[in-house]
């Protein structure tokens, strides 16, 4: 550990959100590495400036918003020098100077300056009484005067104006709002969604005059009234100023760092001034100045990575969704909604449910949405957004939402506000709302990840995401912090699954160390997320090269049977197409007996599951199975699982095929293969669909004059039928489509991402262009597919029960007989 | 007093992996780290009883097979914010050989 005297000097002038997010993710990244001094000039610890909107409206305490106490400065050895304002920064001897003439050099300097009020340059703007909306004290100011006052007006329709509004006649004043145009939240809202909001705030009490410009602020001492431009006054003991922010840039400009509408920063979050940074509010990144806290966050990761010296992280600008902290009113908002020839509009409006909600598209993708009345869906539609999906798939339901795709996860409850504490959110981990609010409250918490860490809520399938968001949205109240654009593949890396995907290949990267060292992993030996994943990205990319790594499979790989939660395991047999015969079974019947199996169990793929096998008997089992012909069902794999099938033309009065006999083709040429997740298939014979195959991550469904190919649906998590590939004539040209786009997803997918998320992600377009138009590529991808399953096709029961592979693997080290 | 046992060679326990010991009073899970360093726990997580020896070891660290709780192998806490410990028993490598001193309020299965 360095100590005192060499460590470098990290200086933080603002010790609001941005500058101590920039911290704790420094602190994470390089604990020791800074000497930190903070200095703020408001006389408090690092407190939650969204919430003060909560706090006007007497709905939480300045102590439910504070984020780092004055001990937590103590706790991380950070020099916290509150109600010390910088006056100036001397960048030739990298010092920065206080209002008392205190000098304290830097190596490193973080200006989060954050933004102060915009105040109008009205007559009487001095008056007492004349107040911004900013901070603890201005909050303090307000609701004093709610006390010994009557009657406020707010200048401003904006999201702060009438969040101010609302608390303070939450706080029993007469409240009028003015507003320069006639939408209220023109910048997050159109016109039609702007005039239910007003309506709705009407009927609350909140009195409106807009159109309306503000001429002067009245009085003598004290404000006694406002007078607007068309000559009429209106009595006022309290105006309050919400017009908008302003970047605080004042101290960096005098210091001669470049400044336009903020203090203008790299894709590093670095200033003209290599040594000094900024983030938050006060900065303008790529001609963008932010007033939200979503991308304060993103911003501060970047620059703490830069800080740590472990940086290749950029930051690229973020998009923003706003939700109206006003309780009762459900407002979403995103990205652009201006009109333009190139856009389109799906627009639903039901004046009765109150309910109002418009999508803005361009180039088959969502860029904007205004969501009135029913906003489960905003986290949603905001996720398309932020990924740039293609959505012309789902286009025509779109509008509807998530549940009506199917994605909305298996509770069927939707509306976050509605439920009572007691409503189980997470159905895998048993975790309810309550819980949520709790952790969310107490901990101080702002990211899904945060939540997932600490309840572990949304941490194990994942269908209850959006209703977490929901809950984060709901609790703070207002713009949580989403989860960023390009995802890293798990928490030892920034990089993504495509990158890593990418530079495995072009660096010709042949082991997990080597990928690890070239992309400089932030941790030892990775985590359970990430060493299955590069395992699979490596033997995808190099059959017969590269030498699976035991340690770096999940157990259930390790040894060939799905681990059960008392420790046991179970073991599934390939039944080919779903076909047994008598001596099949018999063999199956001797093994239970034989090994005293507990249960045995007809699975949903048409096979047979021996559930509750000790581990050290596995390989016997294997062995007596072997001998009768079977082999591993690869039930426990990220690879082909089952290959479900009816029985077709060769029994059915309706099959058309058979069906039957293509389903036992397919599973033969592609058992064994390992894929980025779970593949099942299905092939019915008629268009009856016993097989249930349109639900399948493949389907055939087979027709009088050929078969037809589906593929990327889902019946789990997620209920969604699969999408139409293609037609052909021939099982040959049907086994040469699926194998290609098996291949296809091979390369592709991320890890752990099922065909029809990666469908998703792609879009049907493209993969029916390099799968069945372009006949070149689809050989190609067969061929590199047949060439990968020579080295697949080896039963990993057999190596195991008669050849040795593993031995150690099911026999304990030791056996001790303790006194 | 230490009373130090005989498990086997370092060689039979992959590194990255574990083995397991077998004791009256359970199961006692070994593990290898990437620099041969050995740890011994009780083979049973503190959130619902997985056999941690079954799990993914990274670092010093192995996740629980069952629902992904992560235990620090030198104290068998779980890593926050998750809650829990396993209980530990001293180990060592001497010589390419592995010694296990089983600590009498072992294991309960």
């Amino acid at each position: 550990m360095l100590d005192k005297v060499t460590k470098q000097k990290l200086v933080v002038i603002g010790n609001g959100m941005a500058g101590i997010r920039t911290v704790e993710a420094l602190l994470e990244r390089a604990p020791d590495l800074y000497d930190i001094t903070v200095f703020g000039s408001e006389p408090y610890g690092n407190y939650n400036r969204i919430l003060l909107s909560p706090v006007l409206a007497g709905e939480k305490t300045v102590d439910d918003i504070m984020l780092n106490t004055v001990d937590w400065y103590e706790d991380n050895n950070i020099t916290l020098r509150k109600g010390e304002t910088i006056s100036m920064i001397d960048r030739r001897t990298c010092e920065v100077v206080t209002d008392a003439g205190d000098r304290v050099p830097y190596d490193r300097l973080l200006i989060a300056t954050g933004s102060n009020p915009i105040m109008l340059p009205l007559p009487g703007k001095d008056l007492q009484g004349v107040i911004g909306f900013r901070d603890i004290y201005d909050v303090d100011r307000m609701i004093k005067a709610s006390t010994d006052y009557r009657n406020a007006v707010v200048i401003g329709g904006g999201l702060l104006g009438l969040e101010a509004a609302n608390g303070l006649m939450k706080r029993g004043m007469n409240v009028t709002v003015v507003h320069l145009l006639d939408t209220l939240m023109e910048r997050q809202l159109d016109p039609v969604a702007g005039g239910l909001l007003r309506k709705s705030l009407e009927e609350r009490g909140m009195v409106f005059k807009m159109p309306a410009q503000t001429q002067a602020i009245l009085g003598e001492e004290r404000v006694t009234g406002v007078r607007f431009g068309d000559g009429t006054e209106l009595a006022a003991d309290l105006v309050v100023m919400a017009v908008g922010i302003r970047p605080n840039f004042e101290l960096a400009k005098k210091a001669g760092l470049y400044c336009e509408r903020g203090i203008v920063v790299s894709d590093t979050m670095q200033t003209y001034d290599g040594r000094i940074y900024a983030v938050g509010e006060c900065v303008q990144h790529r001609r963008q100045t932010y007033g939200l806290v979503a991308p304060l966050f993103d911003q501060a990761k970047v620059c703490a990575n830069h800080l740590a010296m472990k940086g290749f992280a950029t930051y690229d600008g973020s998009v923003t969704s706003t939700k109206l902290k006003v309780t009762g009113i459900d407002l979403f908002s995103a990205g652009d909604f201006s009109p333009g020839p190139d856009k389109e509009e799906i627009v639903l409006q039901d004046a009765n449910r109150g309910v109002y909600k418009r999508i803005i598209l361009k180039d088959k993708k969502i860029v904007g949405a205004v969501l009135y009345g029913d906003t489960i869906d905003g986290p949603w539609y905001f996720q398309h957004l932020r990924d740039g999906t293609d959505v012309s798939h789902m286009r025509e339901r779109l509008v509807f939402g998530a549940a009506n795709l199917g994605e909305g996860g298996v509770s069927g409850q939707n509306s976050v506000a509605a439920m009572s504490d007691e409503t189980e959110i997470c159905g895998c981990n048993g975790v309810c709302k309550g819980a949520i609010v709790k952790a969310i409250s107490e901990k101080k918490l702002f990211t899904l990840d945060d939540v997932r860490a600490h309840t572990k809520a949304s941490s194990s399938c994942g269908s209850c995401t959006g209703l977490v968001e929901q809950v984060l949205a709901f609790t703070l109240g207002g713009d949580y912090s989403a989860a960023p654009k390009v995802k890293p593949l798990c928490k030892c890396t920034d990089h993504s699954h495509d990158d890593v995907r990418r530079v495995i290949v072009e660096q010709q990267l042949k082991t997990i160390p080597a990928v690890m060292r070239f992309m400089e992993w932030k941790t030892l030996n990775g985590c359970h997320s990430c060493r299955p994943a590069l395992n699979y990205y490596l033997l995808a990319t190099w059959p017969g090269e590269y030498r699976d790594d035991q340690q770096s499979r999940f157990i259930n790989e390790r040894v060939h049977a799905n681990i059960q939660k008392d420790g046991t395991y179970s073991v599934v047999p390939r039944m080919w197409g779903g076909v047994t015969t008598p001596s099949e079974l018999r063999a199956i019947a001797d093994v239970a007996e034989k090994f005293n199996i507990p249960t045995v169990k007809v699975t949903g793929g048409q096979r047979i599951d021996l559930l509750g096998v000790k581990k050290e008997d596995l390989p016997a089992v294997w062995a007596d199975l072997n001998d009768a012909g079977m082999v591993s069902g690869h039930a426990y794999a990220k690879g082909l699982r089952t290959v479900k099938t009816c029985v077709g033309s060769e029994w059915c009065r309706f099959g058309t095929q058979d069906s039957t006999g293509l389903g036992v083709r397919l599973e033969k040429f592609m058992w064994g293969s390992w894929t980025p997740a779970k593949v099942k298939l299905g092939v019915s014979g008629c268009p009856r669909n016993c097989a249930e195959a349109t639900c399948k991550d493949v389907g055939v469904v087979c027709v009088d004059s050929g078969y037809e190919i589906h593929f990327a649906g889902a019946a789990g998590l997620h209920i969604k039928g699969t999408e139409f590939l293609t037609k052909v004539e021939t099982e040959d040209e049907t086994l040469e489509v699926i194998v290609a786009l098996t291949q296809l997803y091979r390369e592709e997918g991320w890890y752990l991402e099922r065909m029809y998320k990666w469908c998703d992600r792609v879009g049907l377009e493209q993969i029916r262009k390099r799968v069945v138009d372009d006949v070149a590529n689809r050989k190609a991808l067969f061929a590199r597919f047949a060439y990968s399953q020579q080295f697949a096709q080896t039963d990993p029961w057999a190596e195991r029960a008669s050849h040795g592979v593993d031995r150690n693997e099911f026999a304990p080290l030791a056996e001790l007989e303790l006194a | 007093m230490t009373n130090w046992i005989e498990i086997g060679a370092l060689d039979d326990i992959p590194r990255l992996g574990s083995r397991v010991v077998r004791t009256p009073g359970g199961n006692i899970a070994v593990f290898r780290t990437e620099s041969d360093e050995v740890f011994a726990l009780d083979d049973r997580c503190p959130h619902k009883g997985g056999p941690l020896s079954q799990g993914i070891v990274h670092n010093k660290r192995v996740t629980c097979p069952l629902h992904n709780f992560v235990i620090e192998l030198a104290s068998g806490q779980a890593v926050a914010p998750d809650e829990g410990c396993t209980h530990t028993h001293p180990a060592k490598v001497e010589n390419g050989v592995v010694w296990l001193s089983v600590r009498q309020a072992a294991a309960v299965s």
